[in-house]
């Protein structure tokens, strides 16, 4: 036996905790890593067709703003609890209280960046005979990305602080060490999730805006120009 | 789901579930100490560094960064942290820490931004009129950047006072003990009950901003536009 044991003396840090949990720890991150991915892109998914809708005029815009307002009002502790009936202790569970709360941010994103497409780009694609869905599709969906893969940054960043909530359906990825390990005080096993749990925000988010500056080249060369103005 | 609504109200109507120990009431008072203070704080630290960030122009890739990372901050992860820190036996400080480590980042971003979105022409106009830098952040910027800065504010309050709820996952008090007392008895009209209460109060906060800020416009607005 070593001269000192940090797991005994339940040090903060301890290499001995991470090197003998391993498998733990990974799976852990691993299922953090794929309930965030699942609830981000389903997020997106059912985003898109809110935000056209809201786009369509005010009389869809204060429903769909306000619902998706009022979602975030509901505490993710009580969200996932209440979807509880519906899906029993299953991702399932998590991934849809995630999405809905995505639903807030990603819906604002993509308005946003549809709003702000120009008026004139819109009317010399119609000139050059583009249908709604053309349009839609090749010049004002491109130009609201920016916008939306912002909104996505943001997003995913936040749904995986909030992954961390769903253990208490026993499906919340690192939260599953967190919780049990302050029942018991295990300190190193705590500091280790949490720690995991900021860096794979940070790496999400770095790979995100990675992404963003892959898909969109423009808004690079388009900077120097703006700054003409000053 | 009818009857889990029936049922609901149900409980709600129960006078004994709103007494003692683990009544309403005394949740409701936990929650509104722990929120109330946190974002008193919160407000005290984002508001003024946020205000001036904006004021002299610097710092803006820290004041957007920021903000980001305030959604990033796991609540449940810092409070765990804390909760199995000498900490633990601090009463409410872990909640009220963890919470306003949360709620800093975007009150300090809209704070900023707020700030930094006031029309340049009329930061200029005010300038060249000769007032000095304090008589335009508090004549010019501040009354211009007040409904950034406000929104921030009712964001921030409603987003603390629905994140509160997560201090009952580490055993500590607040609305949010209703929810997991309910969830561990599988109780689903108690879990309802809570979760509304909560939504409720936060609506109702945000409410009552909306509504000083509306008496403040009145009273503070110096000629019309």
């Amino acid at each position: 036996m070593a001269a000192r044991n940090c797991l005994v003396a339940n040090d903060w840090i301890c290499w001995d905790y991470v090197t003998s949990r391993a498998p733990e720890l990974a799976d852990a991150t691993l299922e953090h890593v794929w309930i965030t991915a699942v609830s981000v892109l389903i997020g997106v998914a059912v985003a898109v067709p809110l935000a056209l809708l809201a786009r369509r005029g005010r009389r869809w815009a204060a429903p769909v703003l306000g619902l998706t307002t009022l979602l975030y009002t509901i505490p993710s502790l009580a969200m996932f609890s209440l979807l509880l009936p519906f899906f029993g202790l299953s991702a399932a569970l998590v991934v849809t209280g995630l999405v809905l709360y995505s639903l807030t941010i990603l819906v604002r994103n993509l308005l946003a960046g549809l709003e702000a497409v120009p008026e004139e780009v819109r009317e010399a694609a119609r000139g050059m005979g583009y249908g709604p869905l053309r349009l839609l599709w090749q010049v004002e969906l491109p130009l609201a990305l920016p916008a939306l893969l912002a909104g996505v940054r943001i997003a995913t960043v936040s749904t995986v602080a909030l992954t961390t909530v769903g253990s208490i359906v026993g499906k919340g990825g690192l939260g599953n060490l967190i919780a049990p390990g302050v029942n018991s005080s295990f300190k190193a096993q705590v500091l280790t999730a949490s720690v995991l749990c900021v860096l794979l925000a940070l790496v999400a988010d770095l790979l995100l805006l990675g992404l963003q500056r892959l898909l969109t080249p423009w808004t690079r060369a388009g900077r120097p120009a703006r700054a003409k103005g000053v | 789901m009818g009857g889990v609504l029936g049922r609901t109200f149900d409980w709600l109507g129960d006078g004994a579930n709103w007494s003692g120990e683990n009544g309403v009431w005394h949740r409701l008072a936990e929650h509104l100490l722990v929120s109330g203070i946190a974002l008193g704080v919160a407000c005290a630290v984002a508001l003024p560094v946020g205000l001036w960030l904006g004021h002299v122009g610097r710092g803006g890739a820290l004041a957007v960064n920021l903000s980001n990372a305030g959604r990033a901050v796991p609540v449940f992860a810092v409070l765990a942290l804390f909760m199995v820190s000498p900490l633990r036996s601090a009463g409410y400080l872990p909640t009220v820490v963890a919470l306003v480590l949360f709620a800093v980042p975007p009150l300090l971003t809209n704070a900023y931004v707020g700030m930094r979105e006031v029309d340049r022409s009329v930061v200029e106009a005010a300038r060249g009129m000769g007032m000095s830098g304090r008589q335009l952040f508090w004549r010019v910027e501040l009354p211009l950047a007040r409904g950034l800065v406000m929104t921030g504010l009712r964001s921030g309050a409603v987003q603390v006072i629905a994140t509160a709820t997560i201090a009952a996952m580490v055993g500590q008090g607040g609305l949010g003990r209703i929810i997991t007392a309910g969830f561990n008895t599988y109780d689903t009209p108690q879990v309802v009950a809570g979760a509304l209460l909560v939504a409720l109060l936060a609506l109702l906060v945000e409410g009552l901003l909306v509504a000083a800020d509306r008496l403040l416009l009145r009273r503070g607005r110096p000629a019309p536009r």
